[in-house]
């Protein structure tokens, strides 16, 4: 394609993705609380407000406690998991993969509403940690995924050495597979957490009448007009993503975890 | 090492805590949910346990088919809109450095890992009377002036279309590195104009990914359930936004529940689709 195209192309997507974020920056630093833009004034007194507020601090602490649990648990599924998938002959084992992937493939509502009538029936229905459960469920398939591919791009030959100068099955997996597989262990952590931070509609379902995470306390505060520090909020939730996978990117193999093949660089 | 069969009963210790966990937390759920789809429907929000299909026969209504209808309609034409706009898009992405391809593979994780609730707020705003796009059309003279853009059917199809096109992107692009880049050199080489050899040489090579991007896009934008709320009137609600509204706010789970697991059998043949149609690619 002629270069002139692709950069006129390149530049209005890029365009049609940021155009909403910058609206939202600029709407968030508005001295007053009015939604106006371009913004009147000058003021970080709503990023302020996320962190001295009582509601959203509240609300940000546990959407971040239960990113970071939940993203933990969900890579205690994902790794015993994807390492016996990987070392053992057992086809009939596949279908937890299956189940592993299922949850991220059908809409979300059906998982939140499984885990909603799941959590009634026994009772426990509105516990802050049913929706640590429920989000590890729900985000199992990305640690899952990246482990996946992070046991195929071991050299087999090296976990055969190991064995042969005597190592048991533990030693193996503490000193030769376990420094190899980290770096996809953190990614798959890492999109997990970020995946659990943003999200809405099972926690909703799970935990909206007892607690608020900070989706959920943006969904309430949009219901009873505009406040800007959902503006704010939005802003440092965009950079929290960015530097996250801007982190992964830095330290993994971006393209080769979203499936490239080939990652000899250009 | 080899990959060998499991040979004692210890060699099963990693599944165990995998395999519990899914099927309490995962399996049984769905079942529970699957149950509650048959329970009889009592006043004031409560159900009791029986086997009645009440739940199911209310999707002969119209108003049930009217919504399905609509989501359907919805999800076909934001798949469609996304994977016009991603495909050109990521093939000239596979073709670029690898630092640019980073830089852009990031911008669009973010915007993939945003909440529905946060897009929908984004668009709201710049759809919006007092902060919204038209303020910069008047400043330009083009608009006289400024007005809501939302609620409207524009506004929940371009807020969808935002939400899925990361998506849309991060599906083609592994089918997109491995095109054989020789295909479109030796199109060149024969005289085709670059705009010509993508036409007529990657887009029937990548026919089968295609199809089955459109179909998983769909799939994704089925399960949209704030957007269609938050920027659009309520004869612009999908099956996803009714099902919430019957769970939370009509507390009507069984009927919801019946909702679902049409939704299910809906993705799950989407999806045994999607496998076919990457076959044929494979045997291709």
């Amino acid at each position: 394609m002629s270069s002139i195209f692709r950069k006129a192309y390149f530049f209005l997507i890029g365009l049609f993705l940021a155009l909403p974020l910058i609206v939202v920056a600029g709407v968030s630093v508005n001295q007053k609380q009015t939604l106006a833009f371009p913004p009147q004034g000058f003021s970080l007194s709503w990023y302020g407000e996320i962190f001295f507020n009582p509601e959203w601090r509240s609300a940000l602490f546990a959407s971040v406690t239960l990113a970071l649990l939940s993203a933990a648990l969900a890579v205690a599924i994902a790794l015993p998991l994807a390492w016996f998938l990987w070392r053992r002959i057992a086809p009939w084992a596949n279908i937890f993969q299956v189940l592993g992937v299922a949850p991220f493939t059908l809409p979300p509502v059906i998982t939140a509403l499984g885990m909603l009538t799941f959590w009634a029936t026994v009772g426990f229905y509105g516990q802050p940690w049913t929706a640590v459960v429920s989000h590890a469920i729900f985000f199992v398939t990305l640690p899952l995924v990246t482990l996946s591919l992070g046991f195929t791009s071991i050299d087999r030959s090296l976990v055969e050495a190991a064995s042969t100068m005597g190592a048991d099955e533990r030693t193996i997996f503490r000193t030769v597979v376990l420094p190899l597989i980290l770096p996809y262990i953190v990614s798959g952590y890492a999109f997990a957490f970020v995946l659990s931070l943003n999200e809405y509609i099972v926690a909703y379902m799970t935990v909206g009448f007892t607690m608020e995470t900070l989706p959920i306390k943006i969904f309430n505060a949009l219901r009873y007009g505009y406040t800007p520090t959902m503006a704010s909020v939005t802003v440092l939730f965009v950079t929290t993503a960015a530097v996250i996978f801007g982190l992964v990117a830095r330290f993994g193999d971006l393209p080769k975890l979203l499936g490239a093949m080939s990652s000899d660089g250009k | 090492m080899r990959r060998e069969p499991p040979q004692t009963l210890g060699d099963y210790a990693p599944l165990l805590f995998p395999a519990a966990m899914l099927t309490i937390f995962f399996v049984v759920p769905f079942g529970t949910m699957i149950a509650v789809s048959f329970f009889q429907r009592q006043q004031g929000g409560f159900y009791t346990p029986a086997f009645v299909f009440d739940n199911y026969a209310r999707f002969l209504s119209a108003f049930f088919g009217g919504v399905l209808g609509f989501s359907l309609l919805l999800a076909i034409t934001v798949a469609i809109c996304c994977v016009v706009l991603a495909l050109p898009f990521t093939y000239m992405l596979t073709r670029m450095g690898r630092k640019v391809q980073v830089v852009w593979l990031v911008a669009l994780l973010s915007i993939l890992s945003l909440s529905e609730v946060i897009i929908g707020f984004a668009w709201s705003t710049l759809f919006s009377r007092t902060a919204g796009i038209t303020n910069i059309l008047v400043a330009l003279g083009i608009m006289s002036e400024a007005k809501a853009l939302t609620p409207s059917f524009g506004a929940v199809l371009t807020g969808m279309v935002y939400q899925a096109f990361p998506y849309t992107v991060l599906v083609l692009f592994p089918a997109l590195v491995r095109l054989d880049p020789t295909l479109t050199e030796a199109a060149r080489t024969l005289g085709a104009s670059p705009l010509k050899a993508f036409f007529t040489v990657v887009v029937p090579a990548l026919r089968n990914t295609i199809t089955a991007t459109l179909i998983m896009v769909f799939i994704f934008a089925l399960g949209s359930y704030l957007l269609p709320q938050l920027l659009g009137r309520p004869q612009h609600w999908t099956l996803s936004v009714l099902i919430t509204d019957q769970a939370i706010y009509q507390s009507n789970m069984p009927f919801a529940a019946a909702m679902a697991v049409f939704l299910v059998l809906v993705t799950l043949g989407l999806v045994a689709l999607t496998v076919i149609a990457g076959r044929k690619g494979e045997a291709a």
